[in-house]
């Protein structure tokens, strides 16, 4: 048996029935880790001590014959912008290259009391602003399926972990699309739940209104089983929603038979690759013939998005990235005179020229003179793209669109032009300022091998309906991350 | 240009950011490229449209609610410690690039 290989269930059955041990999987994914990271580049730091720790309660749990909980023995990854007690934690940046946090992200604590065995960090774009996972301060991450691609972006090192084996799954954050786009470029499943589903305590804040915390999985059903694990109310999280957490399983195996789904021409228009276009649409004929109906829609206001994400995230993350002053816990500057001069340098040190970019457009759009034009204007048309999806779910149960227009593209290619990389993002970009689920699931690949994405966007807290989409497409097909 | 060389010593300075010539350079070309895009938002006529602040306006009570009543699923009893315990002084400066047993330290805040 591949140790490696197993899915969150069959590895958790296997550690139950005492086929194999949680230390046996941990040691396996080191090895692993050991043997391919080296390339790849998707762990910044290993938490071996605590990770062997945990098997050892859930094998000592196996051992008394006591039933072990969902994801029992799991050995998992956690994006590096989620707070982990006592081990470092970077957001992928030099301003915090050695914070080791004092607390845990809520979402970390869920996974591990559901038993899941927290291996490492992953890598990522610096504070969550980047689609190819090349803004991380570190090293940037190389796409498993081909090593001269990126494995997209933010969460990079989070899908390129679940690829390539290294991780059973892991915890990603998605704020423009960075659960998503990188799960379809590195052909894994991606879920991104509603806004306010799974609690954001402990993760380190890009854009407040636009952060989720998901999963990043092998199938759509291991993606339930951690939803289930991480959903739900946080007192610590005032924006987390007191909505009950329905179990995501018994919907999973429901026929999609006259379910309707949404296709909307301003995803299938141009701009979007022929061959992501024909494997997007192939699966759709698929999920007809699994008695869907399909249902055109229109979302007129998709083209506004882009400008309206980039607008309201870069005002949000530069208020969020103030406290990095080099004070309390940032990196801060040697042979300083003042405070001033500690708050500018210690920063200039700390950030990377993404986060600097997105922090000066963010300030710029909120100073006086133009916080109408810019930052309030943004606000407004997001309430348009909000209703356009409102309206829309009137008519249908879910949109299916590509996950992002190309599949990955190679390492230093948009790096010189951020506009470029940031029209890349125009399908995922649109959930998050709605607050919509979404999940992105492998549906084909190119003729250069490379995954392409299929996204099943669904109404407010209505992930049940996605998941089982998704896992009717997956058990139909032999598009199941390998 | 909408962004002047001026406008970008500002920002940087609201923005506690100190930027090398080089950057300042790259800056200006880069926010009036991304500003020209954004432009097209001047298309779409908004001004009845409310602006969107929290996707979670949706979750807090019925439309009735007015203010800060509509987040009150957000609130809790004003108690010392009511959601758990506050960080023990040392933890709280374990992180600290320069402190005392008891404070932060930093450099001179006022210039005499």
């Amino acid at each position: 048996m591949d140790l490696t290989s197993l899915t969150i269930d069959a590895a958790r059955t296997a550690v139950q029935e005492r086929t194999t041990t949680a230390f046996a999987l941990a040691e396996a994914c080191y090895a692993r880790i050991q043997k391919e990271d080296g390339q790849i580049g998707a762990f910044l730091t290993l938490s071996k001590d605590r990770a062997l720790e945990q098997a050892d309660r859930i094998d000592r749990m196996a051992a008394e014959g006591k039933t072990l909980p969902p994801l029992g023995g799991v050995p998992v990854g956690i994006k590096d912008v989620m707070s982990t007690r006592g081990v470092r934690t970077t957001a992928g940046s030099k301003s915090l290259s050695s914070y080791i946090p004092p607390y845990d992200c809520t979402a970390v604590a869920r996974m591990e009391a559901a038993g899941a065995v927290v291996l490492g960090k992953m890598n990522c774009d610096e504070f969550a602003m980047g689609s190819s996972n090349e803004n991380s301060a570190f090293h940037p991450v190389r796409n498993p399926r081909d090593l001269s691609r990126v494995p997209g972006g933010s969460s990079g090192g989070s899908a390129a972990a679940v690829a390539a084996h290294m991780a059973v799954a892991t915890l990603g954050s998605d704020t423009g699309g960075s659960i998503r786009q990188p799960a379809s470029f590195c052909g894994v499943v991606g879920l991104m739940p509603t806004y306010g589903r799974v609690s954001r305590y402990g993760l380190i804040a890009f854009a407040s209104s636009l952060d989720h915390i998901g999963p990043l999985t092998r199938t759509v059903k291991d993606a339930a089983i951690i939803l289930g694990a991480i959903a739900g109310r946080d007192p610590m999280d005032a924006t987390s929603a007191d909505v009950p957490v329905p179990d995501y399983l018994t919907a999973l195996d429901k026929p999609v038979r006259g379910m309707k789904l949404g296709v909307a021409k301003e995803y299938f228009a141009e701009g979007l690759d022929d061959e992501v276009r024909h494997a997007v649409e192939t699966a759709i004929d698929k999920l007809k013939s699994l008695g869907c109906e399909i249902v055109p829609v229109s979302l007129p206001h998709t083209r506004y998005a882009i400008p309206t994400y980039y607008l309201i995230a870069t005002a949000e993350a530069s208020a969020n990235l103030a406290r990095y002053d080099g004070v309390r816990y940032s990196r801060r500057a040697q042979g300083v005179r003042t405070l001033s001069e500690m708050y500018r340098r210690s920063r200039d040190e700390g950030f990377g020229a993404e986060v600097k970019r997105r922090i000066m457009l963010g300030t710029y759009a909120l100073s006086a003179g133009y916080y109408d034009a810019y930052y309030l204007k943004a606000q407004r048309v997001r309430t348009l793209l909000a209703r356009d999806f409102e309206k829309a779910f009137t008519k249908v149960d879910a949109i299916v669109t590509p996950t992002s227009p190309t599949a990955a593209f190679r390492l230093g290619e948009k790096w010189n032009d951020p506009l470029s990389m940031y029209l890349a993002d125009i399908y995922t970009v649109t959930a998050d300022l709605a607050g919509i689920p979404g999940i992105s699931i492998p549906c084909g690949e190119t003729k250069d091998k490379l995954p392409i994405g299929l996204q099943i966007l669904g109404k407010h807290f209505d992930e049940s309906a996605i998941l089982q989409l998704g896992h009717a497409y997956e058990q139909a097909t032999t598009h199941q991350s390998a | 240009m909408k962004v002047t060389e001026n406008d970008v010593a500002y920002v940087a300075d609201l923005a506690n950011l100190e930027l090398t010539e080089q950057e300042r350079i790259a800056m200006l070309r880069d926010l009036n490229s991304i500003l020209d895009h954004i432009d097209v938002l001047n298309e779409l006529d908004t001004s009845d449209v409310p602006p969107m602040a929290q996707v979670s306006d949706r979750f807090g009570g019925g439309d009735s609610r007015q203010g800060s009543e509509r987040f009150f699923y957000a609130n809790r009893e004003d108690v010392v410690e009511g959601l758990r315990k506050s960080l023990p002084h040392d933890t709280a400066l374990a992180n600290a690039p320069d402190a005392d047993e008891d404070f932060f330290t930093v450099p001179k805040v006022i210039e005499r």
